[in-house]
């Protein structure tokens, strides 16, 4: 039923102005594919490539060995939810359910059985013979994801689904999605902006930045080892140091320019003494430690489970441009917080930080993955 | 004391304006039912008028010849404006633009001058009979039930174009591509999503269509001959030399209201049960569209545009021509116009000065109304609001005749004055105004007049001096339309006026029919201007090409 889809250098275009320059990806089947990237990075379009709604100018997208390119969007069978839900305002629950039932001629014995669960599934059954304008956001998204995955579609295309709700609803809705994902087993492919959203529904996920994927992994692994420093960034917060690698014999050290030195074993071996690189620490990553790096706290937001803490380095220290360089002190284990002008010593933990070349494209650390 | 004062000024306010209310609409409405129950002789009360009517074909044939001919109307008008609004909102049409203006004027401009050009071009010694009669081929009359339909369909398929097209608009891309990623494109997800979404606007259309057409006068007028239609046999009827009984008259300008009520209420019942709201993200856009399907639905638009602004263009081109003894011979002249300069000033006054007068009172009126409707909800305010919709069920000439049945006698002897007349057209077209004040008021934050009465005002000078200042520019484009519709307004004036009342476009029915075409001509291009340099004015207001009426 459902199948993987090899995406093999697409090219996506407006006129003169190029989307999509170059892209190759492979989803694998039943699995759930999160596209993320800021807005303007080329997700949606890429989506809407997969669907049909926009024409693919090179390259192939192939469902299984079937390519797709000039497949129109009726034909793909796909299940699509939409930003806006796109709930046909003049049929109800049911009949929104149906539609796509009825188009495929489905004996009525087995439409019935089969609405009757999938209503059951995202749990909308007592609404089902109500008209949409009576739905709040989060059932008339219940009824969008039905009304997709009823029709067994090959994969399961999801814009956004998730903006248009409130905080908390977003929480229960995101569980909802990937339970009914996991429990149908569909290919899924879903575009977010939110990367909290992000790692927490996904199997995989691909950054994309301008049109290009930055890096392909398990949220795990996109988290704690990004490969540039765009989604360190991008993904969770990252403070930016400048350093360069000092090699002494079997040991490689990273000089920090405050002269602050750490030593790191899990370097690329092709780094050499005396290369610049970048260094990117996430506000977990620190610790207090009397040997650390001297820093003064300049304000400091308190968030319950912990304590963020803005900082300043000495000049030079820190990438510039930076929004900000936090620590977060889990309150879990300690009995007071600094006061603002407090002078505290962090240690960054060699065991996560990462470390990427001068100009941030690349990871120093061993074994990451780009496309993984 | 100050406080009792300030409530006191809008229960004033809603008193006089139920005060005017029942004076002119109610007790005329009422009039007009008991006067049918009566003898035109002894004044007794009898349900002979009714028997009559209903035991006579003359009279029953005319009540469904109405109805046959509004209901192809309203077919054909369909079937013109369902596909051009699809086409122009899904499709890159070239000239859109100018096309848009083109359906707008032909909409706006009065359906007796399309009657009256469509004579000039294809009646009995019209341009194109007599072209084709030259080359040896007889053209098919347009007088009677073809005629009127070409006319009718013509003229009224740009409310259903532009009713359906606003509506379209509205439909969020995403769910036309919901459609398409479930399995249904083309004429099939034309069918089951993007009609039934269209479909309570296109029935409240089609409505408008139906009534306009019903209720018209002046097309069966002049191009009807002997096809009975009930607002001309009514209008023979009241003010015919023959005998007419005004009871008589009255009793079926009854039945018209009731069939007209009937069938709004038939559709305000449908629109409850089927309403539901749109909110677009993503509106369509329009595609590129070529080959033979771009060539054809090209041709499709052009040629329909182009016969819509036809009687515009010929009612211009006739008024320039020259005449001898009200008969056109060859050559161009100004003739027409000194015609009308000398005989006919009068008429030209008339209109400017009535018209004038009733969108002023009109203004007031529509924005005290809307005021009361929208931000003092109680039930007496509630019921003014519906009563403001009466006009909607009442056809032109039934309001005339009812009017002069109620003002034919002392205290209230207004029959023959310029006062029936103003009167008339303030309820009329009062409708437009009243919609676009309430729209305009609904987006005006309370707060704003609230502020003011916080710093000191008084309610009537925080009304005036705050939200009827940022009520304008809304009532404003409600106006213009009351406007263009008012000098345009022939089925009640035709009743109401005398020598010495009469506005243009009796003027120009009078010339017609007794075939002065010159001068019927000029007054037409003197009323077309006038329109058209409104609309202009309307679009440069309101800042958009739509007319909602």
């Amino acid at each position: 039923m459902s199948v993987n889809i090899n995406i093999d250098h697409t090219v996506k275009k407006y006129g003169d102005l190029t989307i999509i320059p170059d892209l190759s990806a492979n989803i694998k089947n039943g699995e759930f594919f999160t596209l993320l990237g800021p807005s303007g990075c080329g997700k949606t379009t890429l989506l809407r490539m997969i669907a049909g709604f926009n024409s693919i100018e090179g390259g192939t997208i192939s469902f299984d060995d079937q390519v797709i390119n000039d497949i129109p969007a009726q034909k793909r069978n796909i299940g699509m939810v939409f930003q806006s839900y796109a709930i046909f305002p003049h049929l109800t629950v049911r009949q929104n359910v149906e539609y796509g039932l009825k188009l495929r001629k489905i004996p009525k014995a087995e439409m019935k059985q089969r609405v009757d669960e999938i209503l059951q599934v995202v749990r909308i059954e007592e609404y089902q013979d109500r008209l949409p304008d009576r739905l709040s956001g989060g059932q008339q998204q219940r009824v969008a994801l039905a009304r997709a995955i009823v029709i067994h579609p090959q994969v399961l295309l999801m814009d956004e689904p998730l903006s248009n709700l409130d905080a908390k609803l977003r929480i229960e809705m995101r569980s909802a999605i990937r339970d009914v994902q996991k429990q149908v087993g569909i290919t899924t492919v879903y575009v977010t902006h939110d990367q909290e959203e992000a790692l927490a529904i996904s199997d995989r996920i691909a950054v994309m930045k301008l049109g290009v994927i930055q890096q392909i992994g398990s949220p795990q692994d996109i988290y704690a080892r990004p490969y540039n420093a765009f989604v360190s960034t991008f993904i969770g917060h990252s403070n930016l140091f400048y350093a360069t690698v000092q090699k002494t014999g079997s040991q490689t050290c990273l000089a920090f320019r405050n002269g602050y030195t750490l030593e790191m074993n899990n370097l690329v071996d092709s780094v050499i003494n005396g290369q610049q690189v970048v260094v990117s620490v996430r506000p977990e990553e620190f610790s207090l430690n009397d040997n650390g790096m001297e820093c003064e706290i300049i304000n400091r937001t308190f968030l319950g489970k912990y304590t963020n803490y803005f900082l300043r380095f000495g000049d030079g220290v820190v990438l510039d441009d930076q929004p900000s360089i936090e620590y977060s002190q889990d309150l879990g284990h300690v009995d007071s917080i600094f006061d603002i002008g407090a002078k505290i010593r962090l240690r960054p933990n060699p065991n996560k930080i990462n470390v990427f070349s001068e100009d941030m494209e690349q990871s120093l650390i061993r074994d990451v993955k780009r496309y993984d | 004391m100050t406080k009792k004062l300030k409530w006191d000024f809008w229960t004033i306010i809603t008193v006089f304006i139920i005060g005017l209310f029942l004076l002119f609409l109610i007790y005329p409405l009422l009039s007009l039912f008991l006067s049918g129950f009566k003898d035109s002789g002894t004044d007794a009360w009898t349900l002979e008028n009714y028997t009559k009517f209903f035991s006579r074909k003359y009279y029953t044939e005319a009540l469904m010849n109405s109805f046959k001919l509004t209901a192809c109307v309203t077919v054909v008008a369909v079937l013109l404006g369902v596909p051009l609004a699809y086409f122009m909102s899904f499709y890159k049409i070239k000239g859109k633009g100018v096309l848009e203006i083109l359906f707008i004027i032909s909409m706006m401009s009065p359906n007796f001058i399309g009657a009256y050009s469509w004579i000039l071009l294809l009646g009995r010694s019209g341009t194109v009979t007599q072209f084709l009669k030259g080359m040896g081929i007889e053209t098919p009359s347009i007088y009677g039930f073809g005629g009127m339909l070409l006319v009718f369909a013509l003229k009224l398929y740009p409310f259903i174009y532009m009713y359906v097209s606003g509506a379209l608009k509205k439909i969020d891309v995403a769910l036309s591509e919901a459609a398409e990623s479930l399995g249904c494109s083309g004429l099939r997800k034309v069918f089951t999503v993007i009609m039934p979404l269209v479909t309570p606007t296109l029935v409240a259309a089609a409505l408008l269509v139906f009534m306009n057409c019903m209720a018209d006068f002046g097309t069966p007028a002049l191009i009807g001959e002997g096809y009975r239609v009930m607002p001309t046999l009514v209008y023979y009827e009241f003010v015919g030399e023959s005998g007419g009984s005004a009871n008589f008259a009255a009793c079926m300008a009854t039945i018209m209201v009731m069939v007209t009520a009937v069938i709004f209420l038939l559709q305000k019942w449908y629109i409850n049960t089927k309403s539901f709201t749109m909110s677009s993200m993503r509106p369509i856009q329009p595609k590129k569209i070529g080959g033979i399907k771009g060539l054809l639905i090209h041709l499709y638009i052009y040629l329909l545009a182009g016969l819509s602004i036809i009687p515009q263009c010929m009612v211009i081109y006739t008024s320039f021509r020259a005449t001898h003894l009200q008969v056109f011979t060859d050559g161009y002249s100004l003739e027409s116009y000194q015609k009308v300069f000398s005989t006919a000033i009068q008429s030209i006054k008339n209109t400017y000065l009535y018209c004038l007068v009733a969108i002023a009172i009109i203004v007031i009126l529509g924005m005290f109304i809307a005021y009361l409707a929208v931000r003092r909800k109680s039930w007496l305010t509630n019921l003014i609001d519906t009563i403001a919709m009466f006009p909607y069920i009442v056809p032109g000439s039934v309001l005339g005749i009812t009017l002069l049945i109620a003002f034919n006698h002392q205290p209230m002897m207004l029959a023959g004055t310029s006062i029936i007349l103003i009167i008339t057209l303030v309820i009329r077209r009062m409708a437009y105004t009243l919609r676009s004040s309430s729209g305009i008021l609904y987006q005006i934050s309370p707060s704003m007049e609230e502020a003011a009465i916080s710093l000191g005002d008084s309610h009537p000078k925080a009304f005036f001096k705050v939200t009827a200042k940022m009520m304008l520019p809304g009532v404003a484009s409600g106006a213009i339309l009351s406007w263009i519709t008012l000098i345009n307004e022939l089925s009640s004036s035709v009743m109401l006026y005398t020598a010495k009342t009469r506005t243009m476009s009796v003027a120009i029915y009078n010339e017609v029919i007794r075939a002065s075409y010159g001068t019927a001509a000029a007054l037409a291009t003197i009323l077309t201007v006038t329109t058209v340099v409104s609309l202009l004015i309307f679009f440069k207001v309101s800042g958009s090409k739509d007319v909602t009426m």
